[in-house]
């Protein structure tokens, strides 16, 4: 099946994908929250600012659809963010410190399979994996070829942003 | 396709082989925007790690700023649904 990504004019194609959603997204948040012509308090922006920001990279999962496991994992932090974050504040931090240490249990079983020539590059990748939403529960293969299709989608999204932000502010 | 292919080795294989590892790390090289020029295989894979690290933080913060300057722009501007739409055309 071809990839579709490249081409601009294609309808189908992820920038045209992610213009859509993203769009629809700050039109929502628009409506939501209408500022007072009077300042409105800078809390208010930072608020808006990181719904914007969430919008953003949602926007781009849901154009990617559910086939890359970031996209997925994007996905899945938006829906339960709310009920995670409720879990937090509830029992302060059992939830949080169970998930960390699956997460150490799993690096541990990694480190015994790889071998000295990639002991280097392990180093690195467990920076990436917290870089990469869903890069936890990656293998180091996994991990590579997300990263690759999540950069891309990345730079689609900034040249988006940018052309949308050139566009309003003329 | 090719996550395809390397799914399919992986489960065949008891670890992960060298090769796939080259191919994978080279396709990231690929993306760079410094190591690309350069186009020589002297490049170590952690070197390549390391900047595709760097690589996704700016991204990450490029986005920062662009969401920003967003919601500036959305608090002051009166765009209508057809400055939406002619947008969307333009893409």
């Amino acid at each position: 099946m071809k990839n579709p990504q490249r081409s601009p004019t294609n309808p189908g194609s992820l920038r045209s994908r992610f213009t859509q959603v993203f769009l629809q997204s700050l039109l929502r948040i628009r409506k939501h929250n209408p500022t007072s012509s009077s300042s409105s308090s800078h809390g208010e922006f930072l608020k808006r600012c990181r719904r914007v920001k969430v919008a953003a990279y949602v926007s781009m999962a849901r154009a990617v659809g559910t086939r890359r496991a970031w996209s997925r994992a994007t996905l899945w932090r938006a829906r339960n963010g709310e009920r995670q974050r409720n879990l937090l504040y509830g029992r302060c931090s059992k939830s949080n410190s169970r998930e960390r240490s699956l997460g150490k249990r799993k690096r541990k079983k990694k480190k015994k399979k790889k071998r000295d020539n990639e002991e280097h590059s392990f180093g690195h990748a467990k920076k990436l994996q917290k870089l990469v939403p869903g890069g936890e529960a990656m293998d180091f293969c996994c991990l590579l070829d997300e990263t690759a299709h999540y950069i891309k989608c990345l730079i689609t999204q900034v040249k988006v942003m940018r052309s949308i932000a050139d566009f309003y502010s003329l | 396709m090719s996550s395809r292919r390397s799914r399919s080795r992986q489960s065949g294989s008891s670890g992960i082989s060298d090769d796939q590892i080259i191919d994978l790390v080279s396709k990231l090289q690929q993306l760079l925007p410094e190591i690309r020029n350069r186009r020589s295989d002297k490049v170590s894979a952690a070197k390549v790690l390391q900047e595709t690290c760097n690589h996704i933080r700016s991204l990450h913060r490029e986005v920062d700023d662009l969401s920003e300057r967003l919601s500036e722009l959305l608090a002051n501007s009166d765009s209508d649904q057809a400055a939406v739409i002619r947008n969307l055309l333009m893409q």
